[in-house]
């Protein structure tokens, strides 16, 4: 057993694990801390396989973006997470159903696929050497030429998912007080500050 | 069976329309955002003017066909037709969506970047010749989609209806994502060609199946069909009529020429494994949708069920696997957006005094008050029911002229009974407007819904004098598929 054979049984069960945590931690700020964990696992998984531009992005994706805003949501709004799991011995039974479904057509899938000799077609666009090119390098081949179509489009759909929550959430208060800056720069001493005579002995 | 495996064009013209949608939309979102609210009259003509454009610009690429960016984006006659018709929907939607959303005071600029947003998503379903790029096409349609559902905030039942959408529609993505990765796993490609290919030699495997039916699941949510009908009567009941109007064209088109590509783009050679799932969708579609909106009694309720039953027709068409089954869902599927868009213009004049009403109960007695509306709103209806010799009545006749030719009989059989059980209740919306007591006026109906409303009649009462244009661009476009 070499040293990334160790590697790897150590990144797994920790992923497992924390999964496991995720899901049965009493306090949901807790929770948030396994998710983080079992993501910089994963990443460690990612790397053992090679594949350290994915891993990379899972680090800052998933743990410096997606779970922090998991940690904001969880700290700053009031959810009543016991109220939430007050449902959850009701449903284990339907939800373990859907789940051990799931599980067996994977394996029957896995099975049909071992027994077909893998996949029979070689890929549209062959994996490099792993050896001769980086993984950053190897998208970049491609992500502009192949998949620019695709590229542009995410770009689209995030921006539609963008104005989409401006518009369900953003609501223009009338009696909100902002800043206008022109207003600011145009003032001038005879808008802004009246000049009274003040008589000696009777103030204003 | 071979399938097309176009040369790369590599012309840009190809793609022109989708990057007018997508720049147009981007220059609404900033204009609108100088212009604040106000420009409302502006904005929906831009956008309408942007839709119309789009379609203009397909027309005129004639007779050009091929792929782009390395297979994934195809363009021929079908795909041209289909977004030629679905752009119209879309522009027609948005003209009469004017009228209502500022007197209900419910306009904002981004309704109409919205719209164009997701049109933007249909041409790429439409035009989708690979996995990846149907499933982004899929993803930038319904996002936009979701939020225009839940566009009026203020209302709980808008809000619910926009998070229903929402929560099932992700649901459905994950059924569609779980389908593709299985497919790409036993046949090594994401492209259509790729994948045909792929089967043709290696044959229907287990797990090529299993990816089907979930590929279907996905993708028949998009079209309501049931099974997957749930969301259909809640999203069309909460959301503001004009984006029910959208809803009800548009979209429906765009997925119904994506599950065409799909099926005879890529899984030709299996023909048969499809053609039960569609079978069973199809005839459980056409029933549900004669039984369940015999109840309703509101109106745009009634409405998605009519969609549903149709949706149902027109996957008739598509079950018998044929050159003429593909032109028969063509035919429906223009027939059916344009008697729909027509009937949503009445149901957008369904306006008194206090503001807007959608039970049927509200249209009694409609013949006293307002003729043309009612005679107009009575063709429309028996179009829908599919009586002769209206629009409605041909497109159903070529579905199940098809299911005949391709030995569908049982099929055909059921679709004429569900069209018997579904004329009553289209029947029963003529008879409150006819015979029942007058209930109160509506107010005058706008001039953009009379237009269409007009437009729409005499398009069902003359399709019968002259159906040459449609059959024959119909016929093209299936051709196309089956060279």
């Amino acid at each position: 057993m070499g040293i990334a054979d160790l590697f790897f049984y150590l990144f797994s069960a920790l992923t497992t694990g924390s999964a496991v945590m995720v899901i049965s931690a009493r306090n949901p700020v807790h929770a948030v801390m396994f998710l983080i964990l079992a993501f910089i696992n994963a990443a460690g998984l990612f790397l053992l396989l090679g594949a350290e531009f994915l891993a990379m992005l899972l680090i800052i994706v998933y743990v410096g973006a997606v779970a922090v805003l998991f940690l904001f949501v969880v700290m700053m709004l009031d959810v009543d997470f016991a109220e939430l799991r007050a449902g959850y011995m009701k449903y284990f039974p339907l939800g373990a159903t859907i789940g051990f479904i799931l599980l067996a057509e994977l394996v029957v899938l896995f099975g049909a696929w071992k027994s077909d000799g893998g996949i029979s077609v070689t890929p549209k666009v062959p994996i490099p050497d792993t050896a001769a090119i980086t993984n950053t390098e190897a998208i970049g081949h491609v992500l502009y030429t192949d998949y620019i179509f695709y590229f542009e489009a995410v770009g689209i759909i995030l921006l539609t998912a963008m104005v989409g929550a401006i518009v369900l959430t953003f609501r223009q208060n009338e009696n909100a007080k902002r800043q206008n800056i022109g207003d600011q720069i145009a003032r001038t001493p005879e808008t802004s500050i009246e000049i009274k005579k003040v008589e000696t002995g009777k103030g204003i | 069976m071979p399938t097309t495996t176009a040369a790369n064009i590599g012309s840009y013209s190809s793609i022109l329309p989708e990057v007018v949608l997508v720049v147009g939309a981007l220059l609404l979102l900033m204009i609108g955002a100088f212009i604040k609210q106000k420009n409302a009259i502006f904005m929906s003509f831009a956008t309408f003017a942007i839709l119309v454009l789009a379609a203009t610009l397909l027309y005129m690429q004639g007779d050009l066909a091929g792929t782009m960016f390395s297979g994934s984006f195809i363009i021929d006659p079908f795909a041209r037709l289909m977004k030629i018709v679905t752009l119209l929907s879309a522009a027609i939607a948005m003209f009469m969506a004017y009228d209502y959303m500022s007197k209900a005071n419910l306009w904002k600029y981004e309704f109409a970047v919205l719209i164009l947003l997701a049109t933007a998503g249909m041409m790429m379903m439409i035009s989708a010749n690979d996995l990846i790029a149907l499933y982004l096409g899929i993803e930038l349609q319904s996002l936009a989609l979701y939020v225009i559902a839940a566009f009026n905030r203020n209302s709980e039942r808008s809000s619910e209806a926009g998070l229903k959408y929402f929560v099932l529609g992700a649901l459905s993505s994950g059924m569609l994502l779980y389908g593709m990765s299985l497919i790409y796993g036993f046949t090594g490609g994401t492209g259509f060609a790729q994948i045909a290919s792929s089967i043709h030699t290696g044959g229907a495997t287990i797990g090529i199946i299993f990816g089907l039916v979930f590929l279907l699941v996905g993708l028949v949510f998009k079209i309501s069909a049931v099974p997957f009908h749930m969301w259909t009567p809640d999203v069309y009941e909460g959301s503001p009529t004009p984006v029910t109007t959208f809803f009800a064209a548009a979209p429906k088109i765009a997925a119904m020429a994506m599950i065409v590509r799909v099926l005879y783009g890529a899984f030709p050679s299996i023909t048969p494994q499809w053609q039960q799932i569609i079978v069973f969708v199809s005839i459980a579609s056409m029933v549900l949708g004669a039984f369940a909106a015999i109840g309703q009694t509101n109106i745009k309720r009634l409405m998605a069920y009519s969609s549903i039953g149709h949706m149902g027709f027109a996957l008739v068409g598509l079950a018998s696997g044929s050159e003429t089954g593909v032109r028969a869902v063509v035919i429906y599927m223009v027939i059916y957006a344009i008697m729909t868009l027509g009937t949503f213009a009445s149901i957008l004049a369904m306006r008194r005094e206090e503001g807007t009403v959608e039970n049927i109960s509200d249209l009694a007695g409609l013949a006293k008050n307002d003729l043309t509306m009612a005679f107009l709103l009575a063709m429309l209806m028996f179009s829908l029911a599919g009586i002769p010799p209206l629009a409605g009545f041909f497109a159903k006749f070529y579905v199940l002229l098809a299911a005949i030719e391709a030995k569908l009989v049982p099929l055909a059989i059921i679709g004429v009974l569900a069209s018997v059980v579904g004329a009553f209740y289209y029947l029963r919306i003529v008879k409150i407007m006819f015979f029942d007591e007058p209930a109160e006026d509506f107010v005058p109906m706008h001039g953009s819904l009379r237009i269409v409303l007009i437009g729409s009649g005499l398009f069902v009462l003359g399709y019968v004098v002259y159906p040459t244009p449609l059959v024959t661009a119909a016929g093209v476009a299936a051709n196309s598929l089956f060279k």
